[in-house]
């Protein structure tokens, strides 16, 4: 009898890791995805939905067009997983039998958690979000433009980033950028989660007269009156605003009792498995893992937590383990952009802004469909120098 | 060693930057005026990143000592 392996989502770390399983084991396993909507978004391709640059037709695509034939898609909302038992319950009803779970669910944005976001902000970590945003930025003639981050962890840390550096072209090209100010609001005391990263960053944002105000830890916003509040006590006025929504973890995941208070999976940073459960791993955005929550994480977490079950299936002993891996492209506007590729040991360093690097981020949207998923793309090259594997 | 109540331990030690602070916010975020917070953290950028931050918040540093492989911060929150 074949093994029954559930992956819960189908973003990329569950479309690969499910594909990957499906080619290594073949008959020795019956792979299935059980996905909420059935659709997998291109994520990273919001921010240019948002600037005007990529209509949202090509940043969805069915699920079922990118499984391997042999991969079984129950298009349903997981509610409950129960371990002992190795089931999980789903919202219609139905209940799935499992020997080896994978959890790629992802994160929830969770727009109401600060007091006037919804009515008062605009963001781009939705199609949604995305599409009202560049709607809004049409009708832009000029202001204070503030963009800030709801809470860490978040998806994608690049990408306010990236926001403000394309931001600050598009009003240049809209003729209003001398009417315009833009500034990053960070929770921290700079501008980017790691260190090493922000040193590249910062005197970017001073050569382009991007504003940068540190320890700026949104509490709420006030529609009416355009401020924006942070608990270090300080109050910013805007015109337009743009927040990342805090993040949280699944309800699957709380509602199981398996999350920690952020409702994110405790993981092991090596082997992938849930801890405490052998027979239960998970990947991407919904671990509590130290690491980037992003797609390229899901991507080289993938093979690890295949390769692990499929050793497991055949009796073997696991060996692949997960450095820490990520590897991300940073846009800095101006058709430039640079790269950042870390793992746990090795911050990034990232290279001097270039055209060759904007080129290849492009190049990776336009492949992303007919590679990543299916698990086609080479590995993206290691770093040579400076220590990154 | 301090004798004050504490209301909440946050051990962030193996937590890389800047986990151990956002804690420490999120805590803050949640917590009551009064509130004593303990950060247990491993991290050498939280001993510079977590008095900046309460000196602009405008929290209280209570108490910081120098364990054993890790900084013990005591904060109470002030307003």
């Amino acid at each position: 009898m074949p093994a029954r392996v559930a992956v819960l989502g189908g973003g990329v770390g569950g479309t690969l890791v499910a594909n990957l399983l499906d080619k290594a084991l073949g008959r020795e396993a019956r792979v299935s995805v059980i996905d909420p909507t059935g659709m997998h978004h291109y994520q990273p391709g919001y921010l240019y939905v948002a600037l005007g640059q990529a209509n949202g037709r090509w940043l969805v695509r069915d699920e079922r067009s990118l499984l391997r034939r042999d991969v079984d898609l129950i298009i349903d909302r997981a509610i409950r997983i129960h371990p002992e038992a190795g089931t999980v319950q789903l919202e219609r009803g139905a209940s799935v039998e499992w020997d080896y779970l994978v959890i790629a669910t992802g994160a929830r944005l969770m727009h109401d958690r600060i007091p006037g976001l919804v009515e008062g902000a605009f963001g781009f970590y939705s199609l949604e979000d995305a599409q009202r945003l560049r709607e809004e930025l049409r009708r832009f003639r000029g202001g204070r433009i503030l963009v800030g981050i709801g809470g860490i962890p978040y998806k994608c840390p690049p990408a306010p980033v990236e926001f403000v550096f394309m931001l600050e072209e598009y009003l240049r090209k809209c003729g209003v950028r001398d009417r315009s100010s833009v500034t990053l609001l960070s929770p921290l005391n700079r501008a980017f989660t790691i260190e090493s990263a922000s040193k590249v960053i910062q005197p970017i944002l001073e050569q382009r007269g991007i504003e940068l105000t540190t320890f700026f830890n949104v509490e709420q916003v006030d529609p009416s009156a355009h401020t924006v509040t942070s608990i270090e006590g300080e109050k910013a006025e805007y015109d337009l605003l743009v927040l990342v929504p805090p993040h949280q973890g699944q309800s699957v995941v709380t509602d199981s009792d398996l999350g920690d208070p952020g409702g994110w999976l405790p993981t092991d940073r090596l082997t992938l498995q849930v801890k405490d459960r052998e027979r239960m791993f998970a990947m991407g955005d919904g671990t509590d893992l130290p690491i980037s929550k992003s797609g390229s994480t899901a991507h080289f977490e993938a093979p690890v937590v295949a390769s692990r079950i499929a050793s497991l299936v055949r009796g073997g002993a696991p060996k692949t383990n997960y450095g820490g891996r990520v590897m991300c492209f940073l846009e800095t506007g101006n058709r430039k952009a640079t790269a950042l590729r870390f793992d746990y040991e090795h911050p990034p360093t990232p290279p001097k802004p270039s055209t060759i690097w904007h080129a290849a981020k492009w190049m990776f949207n336009r492949v992303y469909w007919e590679t990543v998923p299916q698990g086609r793309i080479p590995e993206a090259p290691r770093r040579r120098r400076g220590g990154n594997r | 060693m301090t004798t004050l109540n504490i209301t909440r331990q946050i051990d962030a030690r193996g937590m890389p930057c800047p986990g151990p602070l956002m804690s420490l916010i999120g805590a803050i975020r949640e917590g009551q005026v009064g509130d004593v917070i303990e950060v247990l953290s491993s991290d050498t950028g939280s001993r510079t990143d977590i008095p900046a931050w309460l000196a602009k918040a405008g929290h209280e540093l209570v108490e910081v000592a120098e364990e054993d492989g890790f900084t013990r911060f005591v904060v109470r929150k002030a307003r």
